[in-house]
């Protein structure tokens, strides 16, 4: 060890990089900046899910030569927004496809004077009835995208699932549901526009993804790379409802900022953003299982649908994940996974942390339970005789060569929930309370990185660089919104170069100033991202030391060598690009092989109790245990578990999108309930570090892993609670109630009128 | 934010008799605005229709709480933060210190006044179920002078009250008879805190030996304005309390109540649960050996 | 328009503003303290929270005029002299700020309610911040950091030789 690192970082907690910005309420964020002559941006949208439009009026009570209008027309070259499939409409002329859906933009010098001119725009429709379920879009009775509704479609399969039903003691089926959920991140979309006839577009966002944007904004207007430019400012959280979104503002200001010859920021307030923006698919699965009579997993059928919403955007790379997780942590002999991606008239589903599958494993794991009860064992028996074992292939035929251990997590878990000692209790309690009590548990895993040859594709790029006032500073695309990523990529290039931890700066994601290293999504930041800041960190040492800097070299020398090296050639910069690890095999035809280069591994478990007198369930305590190749910042690594699990109770019992023919009704915060902190229960988090050899410094992917465990897992205790079954998540008091009441669940949404009363209680 | 405040005037005189001449010069002209904790919102949504306002903030003349032997006084500007600092409320109406800590957060109690919590008249407010069941009275002021009407016939309709153009709200009264009641409370929300009320029920009542003497019982969001349930009082008042009369008390309550479908619930949760709520309360009446 | 003055972070300010526009904006815009935030615009998210006249108010739900005569403390007013107020120092030790957008009105909350209970409990705390809503950490290293600044908890080493400065339970 040198003399000039007395200490390790990684595997240590140090200051947040920019945490003294936030604490003192010097961080910028988008809405923080003005630009000199800069206006302001609105958008006027749909009020209809689907039809045409006939005409679009601008009455003369808005002087409407003081704003700056852009419609369809205005846009240069192909009116779509670049993500996957170019669908994407950017303003819409003629066909509508989603409530909310973008029409005409307006710009003015003073921001009070939109709103009353976005609502003066009159707007005539054509309107056509709307598709707004799987369901209704499966039918296909009406078709409103591509030939079948249908965006994506894959199947998944190992053995030979046609055979195992005969050889079956018991065959179970099972339908689950999830709705909907917002991202809620608490600052809104928002961004800043600088269009240039000469030097191109500037777009300053928060987001995720700055190349996302920056290819957008290339294929919107056809400009070269170098004449655009994506900058992520301070970005006041994201989940991924910033992912792709932001090409979608970021391509509206800038059409904006073209016409009106000058920057022009759009900044959604909270209805706009609830109301427009993308949320977590809703999704239903169907499972049909063929146990042996121990409950041993024989083979299964998985039905798999998500609801995509008007447009594909990313509900191929949604739907994927979901159908690669279906199968949960388990050992299938035969499964076969079909899945589907269906259009419907709601604005576009988008990612949101876990990507398809907190959807899925819901599914699994309450499925699992389920079987448990038809067999007449444990739900913690089920999952220990079928949990998949090191040596063992899962459903894509993926050889499992992590060292998992599912039966001690699973033991750790109980035993830091006190499950058994807990069930006792509430096996006596519940017979007499109002309020029942009870355990319940999720199994699953999750896998970090892009999938398949997504890596390979993407081949990330990192760079390091010495400068002139002495810092090694990090070069990537990679964004920080809270989850830490200048912490962690800091920490691994001070470690990796011996330095110490406040030598290492960080670059602002600016697509002028660094390399591509992928988007911050899909749980990579950690074990890709930073196993390129570690080689490109290796890459710099070598540079030096064949110039001279010896093996032991204390800090000091260290920077003096780079001192040297800039004054000699100008600079010291080293890049370093993404190779996959040995024995990666993706078939993306036959959807076999390696999925993900690593999984994380977790038993999550929840204490509920729910009062049977106000139906009202509340999460007690909760405990989550997961294996995740090694921790790099002890502190973030909680604070990432802790807030995954919050909003996986979310999911679960609290946030549930109230639909209006494809509008968003409750569009505030008032009416859209988040837990609070007088909500939230102690959240237990515990690791388990079997380092991964391709990861940085051992690290696994730990971003999305929480958000996949606590919907199962409190449906799971709900039912151990009460004996009653909740198949669809979120579960309302109003869902208790109906269940418990024993009367007819109503499939039909809340409706909102004026007072009118019914005088519905005569009994 | 959904408004052009430019188009929004805010005047402060300052005084309650420079308010009061406000609106007896141009009744219906200015709309009071207290703590702002419901206008502001209205404002930011773009709903906003008022577009002359006249702030109460800072009215010290509104902002007390006072008692004499047989009364507490409550001025309309009192916030919800006041309510729950105040050691007789809390001694002897412990259901309206419970019912302003969960109103909002602490940054809204700190402004939300009960008189803007009364003025603004939702179904679903916080206080006015306790304000019924501790049989409040409302004091009413103008330029013309002042009058006092039983809180029970303020409520007029959904987001009607008995309040003219010209007057303004100047305090609640309630008579201190009650630090010996049975007293409870129960709000059910979305969630534990910041919550608007789905249903909630107040109840206060005495027993003499095992009849009860007197009852009140307030609630919120079962009816079009804040509801005092009669029927379920009538149930039960002179009775004792057995399986037969509670059964009776919740059918009639059952009967009385027609709370609705909206946003954020069913009206045949909102009726389940606000029986349940009754049900439980009149049953640890029943079982109370402490209020008689 | 009206001419507003108020004492903000220890600075007489006085603007020209129409007497409805949100005191959020008038920190903001007017006065440049962007440190203050905007997350809901209805009063329920708390990122806008600030102190007026020693209170924590919603700064989007003051029409400017109620503030007109005031003392009002936002996050730039935590720290004094370049030194991080206690609640500030045990965030950052604490990992109780991870995007930060909620992070002024949490600190202004936890402000807040150390000042009313110098030695908070869990029940006081939860309370105290039910109207500070935070995405991203659950909460749970929100409530440690405020713990440590409690009188009587602040500082307690946890473990047995490791007591790092930086580490936080």
């Amino acid at each position: 060890m040198a003399a000039g690192n007395p200490e390790k970082i990684v595997g240590h907690s140090p200051q947040r990089k920019e945490g003294p910005d936030k604490v003192l309420g010097r961080a910028r964020y988008i809405d923080d900046y003005e630009m000199p002559g800069m206006w302001h941006g609105a958008t006027v949208r749909s009020t209809i899910a689907r039809g045409s439009i006939k005409s679009i009026n601008f009455p003369k009570h808005i002087p409407w030569d003081e704003f700056v209008v852009v419609t369809a027309a205005d846009i240069p070259f192909d009116n779509y927004i670049h993500h996957i499939l170019n669908d994407h409409t950017c303003l819409a002329c003629r066909e509508i496809k989603h409530p909310a859906e973008p029409i005409v933009l307006l710009a003015h010098p003073d921001k009070q004077r939109l709103h009353a001119a976005v609502e003066a725009v009159q707007i005539e429709y054509e309107k056509l009835p709307g598709v707004f379920t799987i369901e209704e879009s499966e039918k296909m009775d009406t078709i409103i995208w591509g030939e079948d509704n249908t965006f994506k479609s894959y199947l998944m399969e190992k053995g030979d699932v046609d055979s195992v039903w005969k050889d079956a003691a018991y065959i179970v089926e099972g339908e689950y549901r999830t709705g909907a959920q917002e991202q809620l991140y608490i600052e809104n979309n928002g961004v800043i526009a600088e269009y240039s006839e000469t030097d191109g577009v500037t777009v300053w966002a928060s987001m995720q993804c700055p190349f996302y944007l920056h290819k957008a904004l290339m294929e919107l207007f056809h400009l070269p790379e170098e004449k655009v430019r994506a900058i992520q400012v301070e970005t006041g959280g994201a989940f991924g409802g910033k992912e792709d979104y932001p090409s979608v503002i970021g391509s509206h200001a800038a059409l904006l900022s073209m016409k009106a010859k000058r920057p022009v920021k759009m900044m959604y307030d909270r209805m706009e953003d609830l109301a427009a923006t993308t949320k977590r698919h809703p999704s239903r699965t169907r499972h049909r299982t063929a146990v042996d009579k121990d409950g041993k997993l024989l083979g299964g059928e998985i039905e798999f649908a998500i609801d995509g919403g008007a447009y594909s955007t990313l509900s191929q790379v949604v739907l994927s994940r979901g159908t690669i997780h279906a199968p949960g942590p388990y050992f299938w002999p035969a499964i076969r996974v079909s899945a589907k991606a269906m259009a419907t008239n709601c604005p576009p589903h988008g990612a949101f942390r876990g990507f398809g599958a907190p959807q899925s494993i819901f599914a699994m794991e309450r499925h699992m339970d389920h079987i448990a009860h038809v067999v007449g064992i444990s739900p913690e028996e089920m999952r220990r005789r079928n949990f998949i074992k090191t040596g063992e292939t899962t459903a894509t035929g993926q050889l499992v060569r992590d060292d998992v251990d599912m039966q001690k997590l699973m033991d750790k878990a109980f035993a830091e929930s006190h499950y058994y000692a807990k069930r006792k209790e509430f096996a006596k309690t519940n017979r007499t309370s109002v309020v029942k009590r009870g355990m319940g548990f999720a199994c699953f895993f999750h896998g970090a990185g892009f999938t398949g040859s997504g890596e390979r594709y993407l081949a990330s790029i990192v760079g390091l660089e010495a400068t002139p006032e002495g810092k090694v500073r990090v070069l990537v695309s990679s964004t920080e919104f809270g989850q830490g990523t200048n912490t962690i990529l800091s920490q691994i290039a001070a470690e990796a170069l011996r330095l110490e931890y406040d030598d290492v700066i960080v670059q602002q994601p600016d697509t002028s100033k660094v390399p591509n290293s992928g988007p911050t999504v899909a749980s990579r930041t950690a074990m890709v991202v930073g196993k390129l800041v570690h080689s490109a960190a290796l890459g710099m040492l070598k540079t030096l030391t064949d110039a001279g800097l010896r093996e032991d070299y204390t800090r000091e020398e260290f920077l003096a060598a780079c001192a040297a090296h800039i004054h000699k050639h100008g600079a010291l910069k080293v890049l370093s690009q993404y190779e996959a690890p040995p024995n990666i095999f993706w078939d993306d035809q036959l959807y076999r092989g390696d999925a993900y280069p690593a999984y994380a591994w977790a038993v999550y478990v929840a204490e509920v109790a729910v009062d049977t007198r106000t139906y009202f369930t509340e999460v007690k305590d909760f405990v989550a245990v997961q294996e995740v190749g090694r921790v790099l910042h002890p502190v973030l690594a909680k604070g990432q578990i802790e807030g995954g699990v919050a909003q996986g109770i979310g999911y679960a019992i609290y946030e549930k999108v109230v639909w209006k023919e494809g509008v968003m009704a409750n569009n505030q915060m008032t009416n859209y309930i988040m837990a609070t902190s007088a909500d939230v229960p102690a959240i237990r988090v515990f690791f388990e570090e079997v380092p991964f050899q391709y990861g940085a410094y051992g690290a696994k992917g730990i971003g999305e892993l929480p958000m996949d465990g606590p919907a199962p897992a409190i449906l799971n205790a709900m039912e151990e609670a009460t004996g009653l079954s909740f198949n669809e998540c979120p579960v309302m008091p109003e869902d208790v109630f109906e269940a418990m009441t024993g009367a007819p669940h109503s499939e039909e949404q809340p409706v909102i009128t004026e007072p009118a009363f019914t005088g519905a209680g005569r009994r | 934010m959904r408004s052009n405040v430019s188009e929004y005037e805010l005047i402060a005189p300052g005084t309650l008799k420079g308010v009061l001449q406000t609106l007896a010069d141009k009744p219906g002209e200015y709309l009071p605005v207290a703590g702002g904790t419901e206008v502001m919102v209205m404002l930011g949504v773009g709903r906003l229709a008022q577009k002359k306002l006249i702030s109460l903030w800072g009215v010290k003349e509104l902002r007390f709480i006072r008692e004499t032997e047989t009364t507490l006084t409550i001025g309309a500007g009192a916030t919800f933060t006041d309510i729950r600092k105040n050691k007789i409320i809390a001694k002897e109406f412990p259901l309206l210190a419970l019912a302003a800590s969960w109103t909002g957060s602490i940054a809204n109690q700190n402004r939300g006044t009960l008189g803007g919590n009364i003025v603004n008249a939702s179904p679903a407010a916080d206080t006015p179920p306790a304000l019924l069941a501790y049989d409040a009275t409302v004091e009413i002021v103008s330029a013309r002078g002042s009058r006092m009407l039983e809180y029970r016939a303020f409520h007029k309709g959904y987001k009607k009250i008995a309040l003219e153009p010209d007057e303004l709200l100047y305090a609640v009264h309630i008579p201190r008879r009650f630090a010996d009641s049975f007293q409870r409370l129960r709000k059910v929300g979305t969630r534990n805190a910041m919550a608007i009320s789905k249903v909630a029920l107040a109840i206060v009542a005495k027993k003499t030996g095992d009849v009860v003497s007197e009852i009140a019982i307030g609630g919120a969001s079962v009816r079009e304005m804040p509801y005092r349930c009669i029927a379920a009082e009538a149930a039960v008042r002179g009775k004792a309390l057995n399986a037969a009369t509670i059964a009776s008390a919740r059918a009639a309550l059952a009967g009385e109540i027609a709370p609705i479908d909206d946003i954020r619930s069913t009206g045949r949760y909102r009726a389940q649960v606000v029986c349940n709520i009754l049900e439980d309360f009149l049953t640890e009446l029943q079982n109370d050996l402490q209020h008689r | 328009m009206t001419q507003i003055s108020f004492v903000v972070n220890g600075e007489k300010k006085t603007v020209d503003a129409p007497p409805m526009a949100r005191l959020l904006d008038v920190l903001r815009e007017h006065c440049h303290l962007t440190g203050t935030k905007e997350g809901c615009g209805e009063g329920e998210c708390g990122s806008c929270s600030v102190m007026m006249n020693g209170e924590l108010v919603n700064s989007c739900l003051v029409p400017v005029l109620q503030a007109d005569g005031a003392t009002l403390c936002t996050i730039e007013g935590m720290a004094h002299d370049g030194q991080m107020h206690l609640i500030q120092k045990k965030f950052l030790e604490c990992g109780a700020a991870q995007c930060g957008i909620c992070t002024p009105g949490m600190i202004l909350a936890a402000h807040h309610l150390l000042e009313k209970y110098p030695a908070p409990t869990m029940e006081q705390i939860r309370e105290g911040l039910a109207g500070n809503l935070c995405r991203c950490t659950g909460y749970q290293r929100i409530f440690d950091a405020v713990e440590k600044c409690g009188t009587g908890t602040a500082g307690t080493a946890k473990r047995g030789d490791e007591i790092d400065a930086f580490e936080c339970e």
